[in-house]
């Protein structure tokens, strides 16, 4: 579950980046790599964990799944706080410096 | 359990080699084909790449570790390291899982960088073409 969420995240904000790119200032290639990185290091983690459970991995608990989506939640809301604090730091478009020193 | 230490720790060293690359790309002398350079990407932007996809992957499965005990704010920040058993179990998901996800996450990279390059080379020969 987490690895299918990510997955999604890792797709979503590729063609996120793919839309507004090369002249976008969001830094959205920043969450494809994130993303994308962590979902291929679930999906070997899925496999070593497929090779020791076999069919059983497919069938997970209510409980097993809850919990992992939790996770896969979590994971995306983490990678999109990390985006948007290096967003506000670089400040590309300056609106916070613009913010900060206005004159009133 | 510890198994993102290993892509971790290729992400710093291409990270590392990254930034060595550019300093001596920085320093090399031109071809004197400006047109033919601006279609081609250097090799430390290419290496970063494969640290940026480590490190935000690293990132992710170490805060997934935190979620499930393995990794604690305190020393030794492991979980698996208070006893032996714990430890050799640690190192051999190192071995077999972490190594496939280094494995993994470069071969990702290096299809990526097969692809870029025939990409340039496309674009090479087309602005050559133009110029002719």
């Amino acid at each position: 579950m987490t690895l299918l969420i990510t997955v999604f995240a890792a797709v979503f904000s590729t063609a996120v980046w793919y839309k507004h790119a090369p002249e976008s200032k969001m830094h959205t290639g920043l969450l494809c790599w994130m993303y994308w990185g962590a979902s291929l290091m679930w999906l070997v983690d899925a496999i070593a964990e497929y090779a020791e459970l076999k069919a059983a991995y497919f069938t997970p608990t209510a409980e097993q799944m809850r919990n992992d989506a939790f996770l896969g939640l979590s994971v995306v809301a983490l990678g999109l706080v990390i985006w948007i604090a290096v967003l506000l730091i670089k400040d590309p478009k300056g609106v916070i410096r613009a913010q900060l020193f206005r004159k009133k | 359990m510890a198994c993102l230490l290993v892509p971790a720790a290729e992400a710093i060293v291409a990270a590392v080699g990254a930034k060595v690359l550019k300093t001596r790309e920085m320093k090399a002398p031109k071809t004197g084909h400006a047109d033919v350079e601006s279609v081609h990407i250097p090799f430390s932007r290419k290496l970063r790449w494969l640290s940026f996809l480590q490190f935000g992957g690293a990132f992710l499965l170490a805060f997934e570790h935190v979620w499930h005990g393995e990794i604690v704010p305190w020393f030794p920040f492991l979980t698996a390291m208070s006893d032996s058993a714990s430890a050799t179990q640690m190192l051999h998901e190192m071995a077999t899982v972490g190594v496939g996800m280094a494995l993994l996450t470069t071969a990702v990279w290096g299809a990526m960088l097969a692809v870029v390059h025939s990409m340039e080379k496309k674009a090479a020969k087309r602005t050559l073409q133009e110029n002719e």
